[in-house]
């Protein structure tokens, strides 16, 4: 004699089981429809909001040591953008190179690399870690962000960095179909931006950035993930949002499916 | 003896399914064994970590390699590593471990999707989602992380609090001089009857406190490869040797409650299938009865 409390408990439990085992069973087909996206991108603030509420502002990350320096220092993405006007700036060793900073910034700047060596550098040995789960030390050498945005100096309104690059990508198949090439960019908030160890880097391990790592300029955010690491950068956007730039979504995986926020 | 023994206890196991299966709990209401939080944080977190396997296999196949120490990368040598290789006439997936190299294919390394072989680290049936792709296996991983952290949270909290931990789970001194007759009681697949049945052994102790502290390393050594919580805390990295060496364990410890999940399951299906998931499904556990004690009389 099972009584009414009874029922309703097996209920619930075969209820919980059916719905264990659906998850389980559509789990593939709930990716490929894009289903759970907005479930997906709530984890994600949350992992955001947790993250960003241990780090205040200024919280450095780990600094290495000459000798905990990898051997070699693997290059990703794209290894040289190859375009007739990204080999003449090769040609020319990059004389001719401009990273402009414009938006919402009060002085606009275009910047030639002979400006940049000429701004106080910062030297750094952190690890560079891959969404896709491999790590490399190297030592990096460039300007702090920071020192250019303050040059340029931001609006009011202004909340994001946006960094526009040479190189057109097309990165693996996602979904199992397809993944479209585009020009890469990425973004950051301006929290990381004005991070001491955010950096405009051109130089890796004592020489110049040869042109897999990001020739002449790459960005370096050392407390996200390798693909928030711009390489080729040549115009850095001040916005107040993204939603209007290619995807809308902030970066080039991003546009693919990648967190915007990096940090883990 | 030995073999009339055997014979006893195979007889019993299906008497067991009978009795469990149709027959009344016992003593009126039966033996109330597990607490509903006990009972609901256990499912919940065995579909957690069917979860987590399945994704952190997915996100494994974006580089499927291990390494020891701060760094590692394509010219870094693994002492893990899931390959496609060319050999002439074809190719062939090969599992690394240290020196030795396996010929794995059709599972490792090179295995069927859709009908055509492809570079994979592990087969598509074992991954979620079954194809390969790191942005989605990494939303399902993380998903199911903080819901394993939340009910784990939830269970240790509930479990110490209310002494389950101390009580049932932590073994006392008797408990670890008994350890050498509880082994050979697990290799004769003895199971305890009557009153020792209301307690878990020495052996089940040791095997429920290690799996709360492999999800603990699991917890630890995923946010140790995390940049920003290595910004935070670094001496995660110190505690591991780095975040290779913390992706490393994060691996071999799946591995081990893989280990454990499939013991736990011989087990359960060894110590009566039916009795034993429905006391965690319904917290009602059939004392066995002591079969010596039925024979002699």
């Amino acid at each position: 004699m099972a009584s009414a409390k009874i029922i309703s408990r097996r209920i619930a439990i075969a209820g919980g089981f059916a719905g264990a085992g659906w998850l389980i069973a559509n789990a593939t087909r709930l990716t490929e429809n894009q289903s759970l996206d907005h479930v997906f991108k709530a984890v994600e603030d949350w992992t955001k909001i947790a993250q960003r509420g241990l780090l205040y502002p200024d919280r450095l990350a780990r600094e290495y040591s000459v000798a905990d320096i990898s051997p070699v220092f693997k290059p990703n993405g794209t290894y040289n953008p190859g375009t007739d006007e990204y080999n003449a700036h090769v040609a020319s060793h990059f004389v001719n190179w401009r990273l402009k900073v414009d938006g919402l910034v009060s002085n606009p700047l275009s910047l030639s690399m002979a400006d940049i060596m000429r701004l106080p550098r910062r030297t750094q040995i952190t690890k560079h870690d891959c969404v896709e789960g491999w790590t490399a030390i190297g030592m990096w050498t460039g300007v702090q962000l920071g020192l250019i945005l303050k040059a340029a100096a931001m609006k009011p309104n202004a909340r994001y960095a946006v960094f526009h690059c040479a190189d057109n990508l097309t990165g693996e198949p996602a979904k199992g179909g397809e993944q479209s090439p585009g020009q890469y960019y990425e973004s950051i908030d301006l929290r990381d931006a004005f991070h001491p160890q955010t950096l405009v880097a051109y130089a890796l391990n004592g020489r110049q950035l040869d042109v897999p790592h990001g020739a002449p300029l790459r960005l370096r955010v050392e407390r996200q993930l390798g693909y928030k690491q711009a390489k080729y950068v040549q115009r850095i956007e001040i916005t107040d949002g993204f939603a209007q730039i290619a995807g809308g979504k902030g970066g080039y995986w991003e546009d693919r499916g990648y967190e915007w926020y990096a940090g883990i | 003896m030995q073999a009339e023994q055997v014979h006893t206890e195979k007889a019993g196991f299906w008497r067991r399914l009978w009795r469990d299966a149709f027959g009344p709990i016992g003593d009126a209401e039966g033996f109330y064994r597990h607490g509903a939080l006990v009972r609901l944080t256990h499912w919940i977190n065995a579909l957690c970590i069917l979860f987590l396997l399945g994704s952190g296999l997915n996100i494994f196949n974006a580089h499927p390699r291990l390494y020891w120490g701060l760094y590692g990368a394509d010219a870094d040598q693994p002492f893990f590593s899931l390959n496609a290789v060319d050999v002439p006439g074809g190719t062939q997936g090969i599992t690394q471990i240290g020196p030795f190299h396996f010929n794995t294919t059709g599972i490792l390394g090179w295995s069927k999707v859709d009908g055509e072989f492809q570079a994979r680290g592990w087969p598509d049936w074992l991954t979620i989602p079954s194809f390969q792709d790191l942005a989605d296996a990494r939303h399902w991983h993380f998903l199911f992380a903080w819901i394993l952290v939340a009910n784990g949270i939830a269970y240790l909290g509930y479990s110490l609090v209310a002494r389950h931990i101390q009580k049932d789970v932590w073994p006392t001194w008797a408990d670890i001089r008994a350890i050498p007759r509880s082994v050979l009681d697990h290799i004769k697949l003895r199971h305890p009857t009557g009153d020792a049945a209301r307690r878990y052994n020495v052996l089940q102790k040791m095997a429920y406190l290690g799996v709360i502290l492999l999800i603990t390393l699991m917890v630890l050594t995923g946010l140790t490869m995390s940049p920003a919580i290595d910004a935070f805390f670094p001496w995660l990295l110190d505690l591991f040797g780095g975040r290779q060496s913390a992706r490393s364990i994060h691996f071999i410890s799946a591995s081990l409650i893989v280990l454990f999940v499939m013991v736990h399951l011989i087990e359960v299906v060894l110590a009566g299938p039916i009795n034993e998931v429905r006391s965690m499904l319904t917290g009602r556990y059939r004392i066995p009865r002591d079969h010596s004690a039925k024979d002699h009389s």
